[in-house]
């Protein structure tokens, strides 16, 4: 399995970072080194392994379902880079 | 008063109750010392009136006779801790500016017990390093040095400042993380003691996330005792993390006996690994050596998928980055990239992480990004969980076989230097997690011991892995170890 600069380029973009033209050889090239070294999974025999959920035996909590927090706007809104009117702000995402 | 900064944990703890020193005098020998120390890069925010105002609050516990072993005792924080109200930007730049409005459980129980905040500590951006490069604030720096020559060394990663605050005794102890060795490495690096506890000890809720099914806060401290008195302050229930234990946290300090007589310590042979210097199988045998004196039976094992857990940890940290990552859009905190005229909402998220996370985070996040995408998501996400799933039962049958603790190297080398590998591809930087990030995929308790010095003296560990929830047991093995090795030697300070 071998990672073009198209593929780079789309993974890059389902992350939701930018990367120039330019750089997108040399990550390419990171994505298959890293991809290389993860291929030797495939020597594992793991027919009728499940996948681990979780590591310790362990069920999911549940708690009641009632408000235990809240009220907190100015709190929460205190370290957005954009706050306006009790709101994050963000660029028009519309038309 | 500098000789004050040498002491351990349960030293200072000793001195404060009997009235020797006030926890005041400490906290101002450290501030000096910190101020000394910048060279070292290891605080990365200094906290100096909060440190004072706590110890001055713990002066007044102590004279009143409520003292929990950690009050008035002065700490280091990693940056990937949330603090409330101190900058917390897990050494990243998207976390720029960042100030919590609430306390990390871990750190706010310290709090609670009386420990005094000194700062917060350098590390790798989000945790993902081994050898504190890839900080927004640059390198933390070893206080250990070469015998021959002044290069600067890593002190580890991604605990590098943790790690090097606590050898150059710029606080009593330190908190550190753990995802894949992120304790135990940096700790080995610089001659202390780490212990990663068993999944689920310590609460994660409040530290920055990396990869939430293998993250552990630990302490890392001068010491075998000292970590078991930190480790108790740390641990517990918390109903805000969902995969915290109910289990009662027991003494861990009063399990020190340094009795080990007819424990059975597994030494697995696919540690042996081709490449490792000759030093590090000395290291270990003379550890081997020292716990059979101590009475320990000495059993070969067989962990048959160990070489697989690098390979399976590569798919599923980045896999877990990726989703915990996303939240980092420049929307709710932290940094927001400046954007062009007529930019929406997807070139504000793609310019912020572009410039917000440095390049070793980006690569992990779209690593992540590819074995969870459609197509790939059996290939390679599953499959490195059932290789997980597999790694887990290595461990479970040695430990049904009566196995007690496993004792391996913690590193496949001493410290090297900064700047040594950044030529080298990333495969070679993740080697050096090759001992330790099994522990992580199963689970399990591991810490790592100074034992003894290599050619260029500088510090080496081994590692202790222990059953799940032992964590008493296994520091009593570590104790007995570290009564044997001996290991004394502290770095000269030229900073």
């Amino acid at each position: 399995m071998s990672i073009d600069e198209s593929t780079a380029a789309k993974v890059a973009k389902l992350a939701r970072i930018k990367v120039e033209e330019k750089d997108l050889p040399a990550l390419a090239q990171e994505f298959n080194a890293v991809l290389g070294f993860i291929e030797q999974l495939n020597e594992v025999d793991v027919e009728g392994v499940e996948p681990m959920v979780s590591v310790t035996p362990m069920r999911l909590k549940r708690r009641e379902d009632v408000i235990s927090d809240g009220d907190q706007q100015e709190k929460i809104l205190k370290n957005a880079p954009d706050a306006r009117e009790g709101f994050f702000a963000v660029p028009k995402v519309v038309e | 008063m500098t000789e004050l900064t040498k002491l351990t944990l349960a030293e200072a703890r000793d001195k404060l109750r009997a009235g020797d020193v006030t926890s005041v005098e400490l906290t101002e020998s450290f501030l000096k010392a910190i101020d000394d120390a910048d060279a070292l890069n290891a605080y990365v925010h200094k906290t100096p009136e909060i440190a004072l105002e706590r110890a001055k609050a713990a002066d007044a516990r102590i004279a009143e006779g409520d003292a929990p072993d950690m009050c008035g005792l002065p700490i280091g924080i990693k940056d990937l801790f949330c603090t409330k109200g101190v900058a917390s930007q897990a050494a990243s730049g998207i976390l720029e500016g960042f100030k919590p409005e609430y306390e990390s459980t871990v750190s706010q129980k310290l709090q609670d017990a009386g420990a005094v905040m000194l700062g917060k500590l350098n590390m790798d951006e989000f945790a993902m390093g081994s050898s504190n490069e890839t900080s927004v604030y640059g390198n933390a720096v070893n206080p250990w040095r070469r015998e021959d020559n002044d290069a600067a060394l890593t002190p580890g990663g991604s605990s590098g400042g943790s790690a090097a605050a606590v050898a150059a005794d710029l606080c009593l102890a330190a908190t550190g993380t753990d995802t894949g060795g992120s304790i135990r490495q940096p700790a080995a690096f610089t001659g202390i003691t780490g212990i990663k506890p068993t999944y689920g000890r310590c609460s994660r809720w409040g530290i920055v996330a990396f990869a939430s099914s293998l993250d552990q806060a630990g302490p890392m401290t001068k010491d075998v005792r000292d970590a078991a008195i930190m480790l108790e302050a740390m641990c517990g229930h918390d109903a805000k993390d969902s995969t915290s234990s109910e289990l009662a946290v027991p003494n861990f300090e009063a399990m020190l006996t340094g009795d080990i007589r007819g424990k059975k310590i597994g030494i697995p042979k696919e540690y042996r690994l081709d490449g490792v210097p000759a030093e590090i199988d000395k290291l270990w045998q003379d550890g081997i050596d020292m716990l059979k004196a101590a009475g320990a039976e000495i059993v070969d094992i067989s962990l048959p998928h160990t070489k697989y857990a690098l390979p399976a940890y590569y798919v599923i940290a980045p896999a877990e980055a990726s989703s915990n990552l996303a939240r980092y859009d420049g929307v709710r905190y932290g940094h927001r990239a400046t954007l062009a005229a007529g930019d929406g909402i997807t070139e504000m998220y793609e310019k912020t992480r572009a410039e917000g996370f440095g390049h070793e985070v980006q690569r992990r996040v779209m690593v992540g990004t590819y074995v969870l995408s459609a197509g790939f998501y059996d290939a390679y996400y599953n499959r490195a969980r059932r290789v997980r799933t597999l790694i887990k039962q290595d461990f479970e049958n040695v430990f049904a076989q009566g196995i007690d603790a496993i004792l391996t190297p913690a590193t496949p080398s001493a410290a090297f230097g900064l700047g040594e590998m950044s030529e080298a591809d990333p495969i070679q930087m993740y080697l050096n997690d090759v001992f330790t990030v099994t522990v992580n995929l199963a689970g399990l308790p591991g810490v790592s011991v100074p034992t003894g010095l290599d050619s260029q003296g500088l510090p080496l560990g081994l590692q202790l892995i222990g059953r799940p929830w032992e964590e008493g047991d296994l520091l009593n093995t570590a104790y007995a170890l570290e009564q044997a090795a001996g290991f004394v030697a502290k770095p000269g300070k030229w900073w």
